[in-house]
């Protein structure tokens, strides 16, 4: 699909230029105040409709090209590409390359989709607002970069260019120990791209070029570096972005501690940066030692997926609970990614969207019960469903959602995983298994213990949902769950699209080798 | 020979300029008449080095072999020229402090600026030498112009330590000249060449004091031990000036020596080795000591250390065909960009503690971003550049040197100047965090920044200009850097 004009730079660099124009805009003025230079005053308003005028536009721009995506032809699409740094006298050249493809599609939806969420359940902020739309918006031109670009450089340079803004939403619009999570997730982050960049370098100069559409296999055997120390530097920035165990103690501190509308982004998008990397980059450009990798990742998958859920099943902290409960969900990830076939790889690129989504949701309505109740204690909350019933019923869908009930979308990638991973994976998907028995446990308790028991007086005074930002994100997001539990290959077949080319060359790759064969299609 | 004299107008104009100001002190007072006339000289510096560019100049050798004009010599001249401007235009605080050496301080500037660029461009030793001592006396009296506590000790910590590396220095070229009976750097390195076999250990001996005493002007751990009590006495702006220019020209005349003279196989391989420990050294050192720090030009002291250390693997990296040319370029590229980025955070220093009654705790930093929003705006931005994160121009610099750390098969020296990314952060961010994350104890008795001068507020914006410039757009500088070092490897 080639439209003839740069959209894709555009829906990447919007919000960007949105952030610009909120920083610019004086600050005690609205727009129009400003214009017509009087009455001077505390107008808090502008930058969150600036902030939800462009997110809108994002979104609108991906929905046109989810729509006019090309669903017969394989590979890159909206691509806008030109040389960017071209030193060919020493080898460094840098391609200013974009482009989606079935993988990256349904991520960059939901990257403009969580957007406007994050904006609009940020609407009742009035803590420097100006920073705050500005850091948003600029969080989302980095996450749009890392699921868009084609050269490694520039999956760098967004990969490392969010750290700034989550850093100061998470330190100053925090909560709780919020200075020391916010160094601790840049810290974390910047160890695991330490190794990455290594990586990355070693590709592109084997390969002569850091476009990874160009990069073969024969250039990679040729690199300063064997190929599995390669693709073992890269993992570990991936393995620390997803989170895996026991990479993961930076996540509960980072997503207590945030603002809502940060650990919506952070658990919606960024976490999936790490599962799309791994798809997109390990096992497209190395499969061979993907491949090798495969019993070691649905290891490190199933250990995940209960070690998350038991740590998860211990927590007092609501907040905290759901965040440990997304290190049980990503597991599942790099379990569906081991089964090495279509069935598993597809179903692990469903599951980082639809937990996108219902994670996403789970944190909007933590948020919007925390803006009432003020405690994130599970044990001081209780009865809140005699109160403020519109919250519990989107508390209680989104939960049934993440314990991957039928009909909603996270059922459809789990079984997804598990059918695709069973053939292969038998043991760690039976393993696996008890994780879902443990996610229906800790949600269904953390439900029973914070909306349904006794009724507490104490709540009485609590507004329900009320405000029409509330009303719009919980349809928008209950719709959706909905529409993708129960017509999936709306966004499926894409998926599919985008791993069969990563399956095919793990197949060549693996019969060449002579090994057994490897994952059902 | 007046055509020889011609290739050596870059620094002569800052000589000449600099001898002027000595004696215009006496009766000229206007601080502007002076400043004015220095920038001048800078400013003819520069183009005086264009012309040579422009006019066929290039590749020209002049005083028997001693002295070159080649793009490499160039983009140092500029480089240096330009950095020394920056360090004049942010000077007029410390101007003020001082009115009766005014002269003084600004000739000493242009001398030693002069000292630099004729490092960038000697192609003999004793040239070198020379160079090396006009720049070196220039800086000890820079570093204690304040005559206040701080200053003289700095000042005489450097001059003291200066003098032992300088003699270091001068005993690794006595070697060199007692074995190949030259000065010359081309001549010793057909002397290596042709009859340098069996002569390793005692060749490798000059080089490790050569190494020594340049590694003292670019404080590299673990020759930097004069780097923080300097940096810290030194007026500031010529801290800014001593963590940037003397660096870049140290880094010049290392490439310069090591590659043309000593660049034969039969040592490269030995001093690549002393280069990458020292690298790695450097970068531990520097990062460790600078965590501890609470004087902000402290940090910056050892964070300059660690960054030597850094373009260090640019000089340890180079190995089979053309990462030779990559590593060299490598480092002009990262030195361009650490400079303007460094020069931002100085002269955002600068501002604030002129408001701050001279404090450089970083403590009393807090609540900043909230007083001066734009200038805290553009020391974040400086220290994020520093750490090596987009769009700034020293992520794309520690891109490039890891990748000829790389290249050449060190990859274990880009894990570990990645790890050390990792280890920079945690204190850089300390000044961003107190911007703009912790509020101040006394919101109400803080000053008010005022606004800063015009020559302040346009250097601020060149140097950040050029931070983002470089960082969205390196192609150029790239190419430059790759034209300049070129001319080493042809």
């Amino acid at each position: 699909m080639d439209p003839g004009f740069p959209v894709l730079s555009l829906l990447i660099f919007l919000p960007l230029l949105g952030a610009l124009l909120i920083a610019l805009l004086p600050g005690r003025h609205t727009p129009t105040q400003w214009l017509v230079q009087n009455t001077p005053g505390e107008a808090k308003d502008y930058p969150k409709w600036i902030a939800l005028g462009i997110s809108l536009g994002g979104l609108i721009i991906a929905l046109v090209m989810f729509i006019i995506f090309d669903r017969s032809a394989a590979g890159f699409q909206f691509v806008d590409e030109f040389d960017w740094i071209s030193a060919e006298a020493v080898g460094f050249n840098v391609k200013y390359a974009f482009g989606v493809d079935g993988l990256s599609m349904p991520l960059v939806l939901l990257t403009a989709f969580l957007s406007v969420v994050a904006v609009l359940v940020s609407w009742r902020v009035d803590l420097r607002t100006k920073e705050y739309f500005a850091w948003l918006l600029v969080l989302e031109t980095s996450v749009l970069g890392v699921f868009t670009s084609l050269d490694l450089i520039f999956f760098f340079l967004f990969w490392e260019l969010e750290l700034i803004p989550m850093f100061l939403l998470i330190s100053i619009w925090g909560s709780g120990n919020r200075n020391y999570s916010a160094l601790k997730f840049v810290l974390y982050t910047v160890f695991g791209s330490a190794f990455m960049l290594v990586g990355f370098l070693a590709l592109g100069v084997a390969a002569d070029t850091f476009d990874f559409r160009e990069i073969r296999a024969d250039a990679i055997a040729a690199a300063f570096l064997p190929a599995p120390v390669i693709f073992a530097f890269i993992l570990i920035a991936f393995s620390i972005k997803l989170p895996v165990v026991p990479l993961h103690t930076w996540l509960p501190d980072a997503h207590t501690d945030a603002p809502t509308a940060v650990s919506v982004i952070l658990a919606g998008v960024l976490l999936k940066m790490g599962g799309y990397g791994i798809l997109r980059l390990l096992f497209t450009l190395m499969p061979d030692v993907g491949a090798d990798a495969d019993l070691a990742l649905a290891i490190i998958g199933t250990v995940s997926i209960v070690y998350g859920a038991i740590v998860t099943m211990r927590q007092t902290d609501l907040k905290r609970l759901i965040a440990y409960s997304s290190v049980s969900h990503m597991g599942f990830v790099l379990l569906g990614v081991s089964a090495l076939g279509v069935t598993g790889m597809s179903g692990a690129a469903m599951q980082l969207v639809t937990h996108g989504l219902i994670t996403g949701m789970l944190f909007v309505m933590f948020g919007l019960v925390y803006d009432r109740t003020h405690t994130r204690q599970i044990a001081e909350m209780t009865g809140l469903m005699h109160h403020i019933p519109l919250l519990g019923i989107g508390m209680v869908f989104a939960g049934l959602a993440g314990l991957g009930l039928p009909a909603l979308a996270g059922f459809v990638a789990e079984i997804t995983i598990f059918l695709g991973a069973f053939g292969s994976q038998t043991a760690a998907v039976s393993v696996a298994l008890l994780g879902v028995l443990l996610a229906a446990g800790y949600i269904l308790w953390a439900l029973q213990r914070t909306f349904f028991g006794p009724r507490d007086e104490k709540w009485s005074h609590l507004p329900d949902a009320n405000h029409w930002s509330e009303f719009t994100i919980i349809g928008a997001l209950m719709a959706l769950i909905v529409l993708l539990g129960v017509y999936p290959s709306i966004v499926m077949d894409l998926l599919e699209m985008g791993v069969e080319p990563i399956v095919t060359n793990l197949e060549t790759v693996v019969s060449s080798a002579g090994s057994v064969g490897a994952g059902g299609g | 020979m007046l055509s020889d004299v011609n290739l050596l107008g870059p620094e002569l104009v800052l000589l000449v300029v600099g001898g002027f100001l000595l004696i215009a002190d006496l009766f000229l007072k206007d601080r502007r008449i002076l400043m004015g006339a220095t920038l001048a000289a800078l400013l003819g510096s520069i183009i005086y080095s264009a012309v040579l560019l422009t006019e066929g100049h290039v590749g020209s050798q002049g005083f028997g072999g001693a002295l070159v004009v080649d793009k490499f010599a160039i983009f140092f001249q500029i480089l240096l020229a330009g950095a020394a401007m920056a360090a004049v235009l942010v000077s007029t605080e410390t101007l003020q402090r001082t009115p009766s050496r005014r002269g003084e301080y600004l000739a000493l500037i242009l001398f030693s600026t002069a000292g630099l660029q004729l490092l960038a461009g000697s192609r003999d030793l004793i040239m070198v030498f020379i160079a090396l001592e006009l720049t070196s006396i220039s800086q000890y009296i820079l570093v204690g112009f304040h005559k206040d506590r701080w200053g003289s000790e700095g000042g005489l910590k450097y001059l003291l330590t200066g003098a032992v590396a300088s003699a270091v220095l001068l005993y690794g070229m006595a070697i060199l000249l007692g074995l190949t009976g030259s000065t010359n750097l081309s001549e010793i390195a057909n002397y290596i060449a042709w009859q340098g076999a069996g002569k390793e250990e005692a060749l490798m001996l000059a080089a490790v004091f050569l190494i020594a005493g340049f590694g003292f002007k670019a404080a590299v751990a673990p020759f930097q031990m004069w780097a923080p009590d300097a940096y810290t006495g030194a007026p500031t702006p010529i801290a800014a000036y001593l963590s940037v220019a003397s660096k870049a020209a140290a880094f010049a005349i290392l490439i310069r020596v090591f590659f043309e003279a000593l660049g034969d196989d039969l040592l490269a391989e030995h001093w690549k080795t002393i280069f990458a420990v020292l690298a790695t050294l450097s970068m531990f050192v520097g990062n460790f000591f600078a965590i501890r720090q609470n004087n902000i030009k402290r940090m910056l002291a050892y964070s300059s250390v660690a960054q030597a250390g850094t373009l260090m693997i640019g000089l340890a990296a180079i190995s089979a065909d053309r990462s030779e040319l990559l590593g060299a370029s490598g480092i002009l590229f990262y030195l361009a960009g650490y400079t303007v980025t460094n020069l931002a955070a100085f002269t955002v220093i600068i501002l604030i503690a002129n408001h701050n009654g001279g404090s450089y705790d970083i403590r009393s930093y807090a609540g900043l971003g909230k007083r001066a929003p734009w200038l805290s705006f553009v020391l974040a931005f400086a220290l994020i550049s520093l750490i090596g994160l987009p769009p700034t121009a020293v992520f794309f610099g520690k891109i490039y040197l890891f990748e000829t750390a790389v290249q050449s098969g060190l990859a274990w020296l880009a894990v570990v100047g990645a790890v050390n990314t990792l280890i920079s952060a945690a204190y850089y961010l300390r000044p961003v965090k107190a911007m703009f994350i912790d509020t101040a104890e006394d919101e109400e008795g803080q000053p008010d920044v005022a606004r800063p001068s015009n020559s302040v507020l346009a250097t601020m914006g060149l140097v950040t200009a050029g931070v983002l410039v470089i960082g969205l757009h390196p192609g150029l500088l790239i190419n430059a850097a790759e034209a300049a070092v070129a001319a080493i490897f042809s």
